[in-house]
């Protein structure tokens, strides 16, 4: 098992669980991250890359792993194509030019990429660490490549894995929340695909693509973008380089938010539509890693004015000259599951009867679908349909490298006990809420003079914050870390790049540089977790 | 090997592993349970093979997610032939057994298990109990009046050897102050049975935190984080997994705790409805037990796939938000739904 990118201890802890029933079992488990995290401490070897250089070390991988003959011939042959192109991208990723850049001994990684080679089922799972960068598109298809060499898919047991981050992030690119796809999987830019959905909407579907979250903020800057409409999505504190994010919702001619909580981008709204927290007081469903779409039902009533998601949206669109009525989050799903031919079979009786089911699942009969893929293993040509493609990926690191005057290299996460900018984590009080910290390696400390809960200074090019300091001696030098986890009282994107892959959209958060200084005031924060449970939540 | 030359006694845990074979045994051992011949899969326990059978064991010490322990003998049953009563919950069923579920010696047997636990323990808040305590008619006030709590703090200092000597005028109990250090759950030891439930699941079982163990030897045993820190210094992470085991509510969120001490936990007039987790991509079954118009307690059933009834912090504690109408006092995040 490889956890590329992912502290899945802290993040994602009842898959987690599964993972040390294999490693009880005697699974090996190397996990790839710059920190050495609560995922690491499992590790039979942990990679302690430098932030950014994944594809140095991926690529040396597969070139390792080919020199040695480790590579599955009969796979590659059979349903793969580019391989002589890609064998030749890596030829020059040596051991030793890999160790130069990602900072792991050149026989670790060797040993690292004989193990994965060698072993009979192997998988990749990886999170933001690898798709939080300028160039995550890249991070994502090198590990596939390792994936194909190795003919480590389509098999049990194997595959590569995106651990989600949200509990319907899948659900939301399977419905087509996604500026190139339809709900399904099936194009916008497909004329076939547009009229299936044409007839049952009786609407015109525009056939360009649309925009990301990241081109959404670029032609908001240029004016092209003036009205935006945010379902449950704080930008204003969640994404990169905040200070110009907010400036931008602040400009628009026409923001609405549809939101549970006043955020700090509801607070910039023109309207509000308080909405339900649907998954404990509304229906629904939603898809988790693995596939499994699963319902989600009421629980309570939702408070005061609060109104159904469903209902909101159907009553926007009667103001808008369409009659929808009001439909039921059923009778939604049921046309879904008439567009979607991966879903449907999955009615809303077959999901309560048997717990969820993984698409794709083609009709009532269809037990839904447990790995991805095997039809790349089929001895008949015919039935392997499109065949996966090697890709060519260059080692580029991280945008802002360290400098003089920003030496150091900030990376985000998450930690357990908290949920990304705090609306609903913030919510309950925990003895392991301590507020956000600047953490940083016992050597960076010395070198600066900084002692434990000191307060520093944190300076990018964008922004500057103050926050205590904890020293964790699971970092490296060079390498710092905060969350995001608590906006208000220490907004960590006033720091971060928005330096943005431009196919996935995603910025960079996984590197910035930083400058940290002292302050010469003490401020005590304790050891960590020190604090009676009476002070929990206090800074 | 056959089943006839396997050890009697299991020397060590089962791994993983054996159970996964255990699992994937086709051959079929024939058995007879309370005169009923019963034939079973290779593996199968006779606890199992009484539930088959529609015969329930009493135990309390025993769960399908746990690898079984021994400790509360109260699922022992009659085996022809054995010296000593076996307990169902670990025993595998071999050919030709005949066992005896309920036969005096079983039930004397598990008289005096209730009796001692019942005028040791304060069993209020175990489900079944009381009434076994009638059918077999145990009668824990034999022993005396229960002694009175020790102060807090003794029980965790208590060192092995050192004993005062009993006071033939009460029973010995294990009752002491319930220990309250932190928001989200409290630690009622008087109420602690030592079936391990916690402690395996906390450990190897499911959570592998390692924050709580048996210390103590003899009757000072009891479950402790290490040193008998507070949890809050301890390695708790706060998935709440131990409470989820307790089989007698030593162990307890505070929401519950707060509402039982009210005198407002009435069960009869909640309802349970089963969700998905608001957080990761997991999908985690979230049970989300409704009190007039409010969740009080988030579970998971211990027979989802995805959890085993396990939950981490953010699912079994993180549902606050949804009915917070202001922002708790002292958090430095988040605000109110208005």
């Amino acid at each position: 098992m490889f956890l590329w990118g992912s502290n899945a201890r802290d993040a994602h802890p009842i898959w987690f669980h599964h993972l040390l029933k294999g490693i009880q079992n005697g699974a090996r488990l190397h996990v790839v991250d710059p920190r050495r995290t609560s995922s690491a401490e499992w590790a039979d070897v942990w990679l302690g890359l430098n932030v950014g250089s994944d594809i140095a070390l991926s690529n040396a991988m597969a070139r390792e792993i080919i020199h040695a003959g480790l590579h599955d011939e009969t796979f590659i042959a059979r349903g793969t194509t580019g391989f002589e192109a890609f064998r030749d991208s890596v030829e020059p990723y040596t051991l030793e030019l890999a160790a130069a850049a990602t900072g792991i001994p050149a026989d670790v990684i060797r040993d690292s990429a004989h193990q994965y080679a060698k072993a009979d089922r192997a998988m990749i799972c990886w999170t933001l660490g690898i798709t939080e960068h300028h160039n995550a598109v890249d991070n994502v298809v090198s590990l596939i490549n390792l994936a194909l060499l190795t003919g480590h898919v389509g098999r049990y047991g194997c595959g590569c894995n995106p651990l989600r981050g949200q509990n319907n992030v899948q659900g939301g690119g399977d419905m087509g929340a996604l500026p190139n796809k339809l709900p399904g999987f099936q194009d916008v830019d497909n004329p076939e695909h547009r009229t299936k959905f044409e007839r049952v909407w009786k609407r015109d579907i525009l056939p360009e693509i649309g925009l990301n979250l990241t081109e959404m903020m670029y032609a908001m800057e240029h004016k092209e973008l003036t009205a935006l409409y945010v379902i449950g999505e704080n930008p204003a504190q969640s994404d990169a380089d905040a200070t110009h994010v907010a400036h931008l919702l602040d400009q628009l001619d026409h923001l609405v938010v549809q939101e549970i909580f006043l955020t700090k981008t509801a607070q910039l709204a023109h309207v509000v539509f308080p909405a339900t927290a649907t998954w404990a007081e509304g229906e629904g469903t939603v898809t988790n890693s693995e596939r499994r779409v699963q319902r989600v039902r009421k629980a309570v009533e939702p408070p005061g004015e609060a109104r159904d998601e469903l209902w909101i949206m159907s009553e926007l669109a009667k103001r808008m000259g369409r009659g929808w009525g009001h439909p039921s989050a059923e009778d939604v799903w049921d046309e879904l599951r008439s567009l979607s031919p991966d879903h449907a079979g999955m009615s809303y009786a077959r999901l309560d009867a048997l717990g969820g089911l993984q698409w794709p699942c083609r009709d009532e009969t269809d037990p839904g679908t447990l790995f991805l893929h095997a039809r790349l293993w089929d001895e008949d040509p015919a039935k392997r349909g499109r065949l996966a493609p090697f890709s060519v990926v260059q080692h580029e690191g991280p945008v802002e490298q360290p400098s003089d005057e920003y030496p150091l290299t900030l990376t985000t996460g998450r930690r357990l006990e908290s949920y990304n900018t705090g609306v609903q984590t913030g919510g309950y009080l925990s003895p392991l809420h301590r507020g956000e910290s600047l953490d940083l390696s016992p050597e960076d400390a010395a070198r600066l003079g900084i002692e434990q809960g000191d307060m520093v200074q944190v300076t990018s090019r964008r922004g500057t914050v103050q926050a205590p300091a904890h020293i964790d001696r699971g970092l490296r030098a060079g390498v710092v870390f905060m969350t995001l986890h608590f906006p208000d009282a220490i907004a960590t994107n006033l720091l971060t790049i928005n330096a943005t892959d431009p196919r996935s959209g995603t910025a960079e958060f996984k590197a910035c540089a930083v400058r940290v200084e002292p302050i010469r005031v003490a401020h005590s924060v304790g050891a960590r977790r020190a604090e009676p449970f009476a002070a929990a939540g206090d800074d | 090997m056959t089943a006839a030359s396997q050890p009697l006694v299991q020397l060590q845990r089962p791994t993983h592993a054996t159970d996964q074979s255990r699992r994937m045994s086709t051959r079929t051992i024939s058995c007879t349970i309370d005169g009923t011949p019963i034939s079973v899969r290779e593996g199968t326990t006779i606890f199992d093979a009484c539930r088959q059978m529609g015969t329930e064991i009493p135990t309390l010490c025993f769960l399908d997610t746990l690898h079984p322990v021994n400790v509360c003998r109260v699922c022992v049953v009659e085996l022809e032939g054995a010296r000593v009563l076996v307990p169902s919950c670990s025993r595998a069923v071999e050919e030709g057994m005949v066992v005896h579920t309920n036969s005096p010696r079983v039930q004397h047997s598990r008289k005096l298990v209730l009796e001692m636990l019942a005028s040791s323990v304060d069993l209020s808040t175990t489900p079944n109990v009381a009434e076994w305590i009638a059918e077999y008619d145990a009668k824990p006030e034999r022993f005396g009046p229960p002694a009175p709590p020790a102060p807090a703090g003794t029980r965790d200092a208590s060192i092995a050897g050192h004993h005062a000597p009993p006071n033939p005028d009460f029973a010995a109990t294990v009752a002491e102050p319930t220990k309250i250090d932190n928001d989200l759950y409290v630690r009622d030891y008087a109420k602690c049975i030592l079936c391990y439930k916690c402690v395996e699941a906390c450990g190897p079982d499911h959570q592998n935190t390692f924050a709580i163990a048996v210390a103590g030897r003899g009757f000072d045993a009891h479950i402790s984080t290490e040193f008998a820190v507070p949890l809050p210094e301890s390695a708790c992470v706060y998935c709440g997994n131990c409470i989820a085991v307790c089989p007698t509510g030593a162990l307890m969120a505070k929401t519950e705790f707060d509402k039982r001490a009210a005198g407002n936990w009435d069960e009869s007039r909640m309802t349970a409805t089963d969700t998905i987790c608001p957080y990761c991509g997991v999908g985690c079954t979230l049970r989300l037990h409704v009190d007039e118009g409010e969740i009080v307690k988030a579970t998971s059933p211990l027979e989802n796939a995805i959890t085993q009834g396990n939950l981490c912090i953010k699912g079994r504690f993180g549902w606050r938000f949804v009915q917070n109408t202001a922002a708790p006092a002292g958090s430095d995040v988040g605000n109110g739904r208005h």
